[in-house]
């Protein structure tokens, strides 16, 4: 089969690799018809996470056709079509059962080095390193799915590609980002970061009940997909203090509930964003965690902090006063995928979520290694890169 | 979730071999005056003393608190000049008074342990007696204990344990039950005269509301002299406690999910860099 390879920083290449088999009794082999390029696979292709090997094969947000099962499947047949979450659970551990898929204690066959980092392991993810698990990604025209029954999402008919395929990821994770946010009526929310998870933030904040939204970038694009799901627009390169901003547009209360889906990768024009890139260029500091600080200082007494975007090291600087003073409460983590997704379906079927107007680029898998480019440089106007698969 | 402790006794077990005694006239008739012997050498003794003295001269001078720290510092360095004994190398099995000790402790700091002894603590989400009816039928162990190759029942609570080959050859021996309480405790021995003297002990509790069951389990291995020894040193490394934890991680895997993860044999691209 053909599959996107990992070959080193910015060098993503179409190879053609052997067909993926069955290895377990819960495995299904599932034939990929669709599969986007995440923001969080930019953190991979930037070379930023450890553990990555040449020729990994990248991609975890996929669907398509199941056309092999073990014989320990039960709930899935040959010829169903699904979703894959990125999230791998084993769907029995304590965390699977209690909702908390990203957390699964047995899905990850590498927990014991990301245990050394982070004392415990979450879960395996497809393409995304050897700490977490080192699983063969879906950016290829075949995966293995383990657990296939608790691992991927039955479609009905009636239904795109389009439509769907984000319920791999970012639409669950927008929609989890802004449910840790513990959105009360007429609260207003503040998003950092319009891309991809950011939109998907912004729709379902609207839809948790908030009374406002204020969407933060720097790409006007970006800003008027957002202004168009509803948000208020703050390009944050055209202001002097976005603190300030913030705060007088909420009345000196500043926002309720703040998220930041931007991640290790900031950018910025603060004097923090600086110090970030002199400690990461030195390799003394693996995050630029600048929009997390301002997220804490721009937030609101007594106000809500979800931290969506990825973060995978040490942080220097980080204001803890601020978050002490103003008595935050702050949460963070990789989305469950399986606990919100069937959900989320119903609301993109009855029309709730719009899925496809942030779709930018539709490509080919061979196309690959320029979806990756465009989408890291945001060429093009670019938001999001599906790639069909045939 | 996990206490570990490796113990190096490999120092003593030469000693014994060797038919000396770290106490009473094995050590030549230096014992000292307190009848605690003499592990300081005596260049080292004479530094002790004049480092002990020098610092309480220091520490008279300054007459801060910090000083007080000082000259307790120079008693014990003129006590262990002048008893020749220090509590200190006594706990960490140093002993600069004999040559042949230095050599013997360092030989003990580097090759591998022969006695591994370790105990992990695991939560798994299954009732007791159901995981404790797994590990009862031994013959299931190799299924999550990776060294194992079989474990056969040979009836009257006896049982015959193989190891994989990796070690060379593989090494068996026969074990009993020797403690079997339902749903609680299974404890296991290697018979008397076995290649490896091997010990352990498995405990089932309940967590607390609904999270299953704790497992505790401690596994000691202790190899008597020979090549076979030297085999199971090498083997199991100083890695008893990782050992463990990996093999009752496969357990809990095996328990929950019905299988262990695992991403040998899936396809992957040119693993070799490409030079552009």
């Amino acid at each position: 089969m053909k599959a996107v390879c990992w070959q080193g920083k910015t060098d993503v290449r179409v190879e053609t690799v052997p067909d993926p088999e069955i290895l377990r009794p819960h495995d299904a082999i599932v034939r990929i018809t669709s599969t986007a390029i995440c923001g969080s696979d930019l953190h991979l292709y930037d070379g930023k996470v450890p553990t990555m090997e040449h020729g990994d094969i990248l991609g975890h947000e996929f669907m398509g056709e199941i056309v092999d099962t073990g014989k320990e499947v039960r709930d899935r047949k040959v010829g169903d079509r699904v979703v894959i979450p990125f999230s791998i659970g084993c769907g029995s551990c304590w965390y699977c059962t209690n909702e908390l898929w990203s957390l699964c204690d047995n899905s990850n066959p590498n927990a014991g080095m990301i245990e050394a980092l982070y004392g415990y392991s979450g879960c395996g993810i497809y393409g995304y390193s050897h700490l977490f698990g080192g699983y063969a990604g879906g950016q290829a025209q075949l995966a293995r799915v383990p657990w296939a029954d608790v691992n991927s999402l039955p479609i009905p008919d009636g239904l795109t590609d389009e439509q769907v395929l984000f319920l791999s990821d970012i639409l669950p994770t927008g929609w989890e980002a802004a449910e840790r946010g513990e959105i009360q009526q007429g609260d207003t929310v503040a998003v950092w970061g319009c891309g991809p998870v950011g939109q998907f933030c912004i729709q379902s904040a609207i839809l948790q009940g908030a009374g406002r939204v204020i969407a933060i970038d720097r790409f006007p694009v970006r800003l008027q997909l957002a202004a168009q799901a509803g948000a208020d627009v703050i390009n944050y390169e055209e202001t002097k203090d976005l603190v300030e901003v913030l705060k007088e547009l909420t009345g000196g209360r500043g926002p309720d509930v703040c998220i930041d889906a931007v991640g290790m990768e900031a950018h910025g024009h603060s004097l923090d964003y600086y110090y970030d890139r002199v400690m990461t260029a030195t390799k003394m500091e693996l995050d630029r965690a600048n929009v997390l600080r301002q997220v804490i200082q721009a937030c609101g007494k007594g106000g809500r902090v979800s931290v969506i975007g990825v973060y995978a090291g040490f942080i220097d600087k980080f204001p803890f006063g601020a978050l002490f003073g103003k008595g935050l409460t702050i949460r963070a983590g990789q989305c469950n995928v399986q606990k919100s997704m069937s959900s989320l379906l119903d609301r993109v079927r009855d029309g709730q979520i719009d899925t496809t107007s942030l779709i930018t680029h539709r490509l080919t898998l061979e196309d690959a290694p320029r979806g990756y480019d465009i989408f890291k440089n945001k060429e093009d106007e670019c938001v999001k890169v599906v790639m069909q698969v045939s | 979730m996990t206490s570990i402790s490796i113990e190096q006794t490999q120092g003593e077990e030469r000693e014994r071999a060797s038919g000396r005694s770290r106490t009473g006239d094995g050590n030549g008739g230096r014992a000292g005056k307190s009848g605690r012997h003499i592990n300081v050498g005596d260049t080292e003794r004479w530094l002790s003393i004049a480092g002990g003295a020098a610092l309480a001269l220091y520490a008279l001078k300054r007459r801060s608190p910090a000083s007080l720290a000082l000259a307790a510092g120079s008693a014990t360095l003129i006590g262990r000049g002048a008893t020749g004994h220090c509590p200190a190398y006594e706990r960490l099995g140093v002993d600069t008074a004999d040559p042949t000790a230095i050599r013997r402790n360092v030989l003990a700091a580097v090759l591998p342990s022969r006695k591994l002894e370790a105990e992990r603590a695991y939560t798994i989400m299954r009732p007791r007696h159901e995981l404790y009816a797994f590990w009862r039928n031994l013959e299931n162990l190799p299924e999550f204990m990776e060294h194992l190759e079989s474990v056969t029942v040979t009836g009257d609570g006896r049982s015959h344990w193989v190891t994989r080959a990796p070690i060379g050859r593989p090494v068996s021996w026969d074990a009993e039950i020797t403690e079997d309480v339902e749903d609680r405790i299974i404890a296991w021995r290697s018979l008397p005269g076995s290649a490896i003297e091997s010990s352990g002990q498995v405990q089932f509790g309940d967590a607390p509301e609904g999270r299953g069951t704790v497992v505790r389990a401690r596994i000691l291995y202790q190899a008597p002299g020979g090549k076979t020894a030297q085999e199971i040193s090498r083997f199991f490394g100083e890695s008893a406690s990782q050992q463990l934890r990996d093999d009752l991680r496969r357990f809990k895997q095996v328990m929950e999910a019905g299988e262990t993860p695992t991403t040998d044999g899936q396809p992957h691209g040119r693993r070799m860099e490409v030079k552009r």
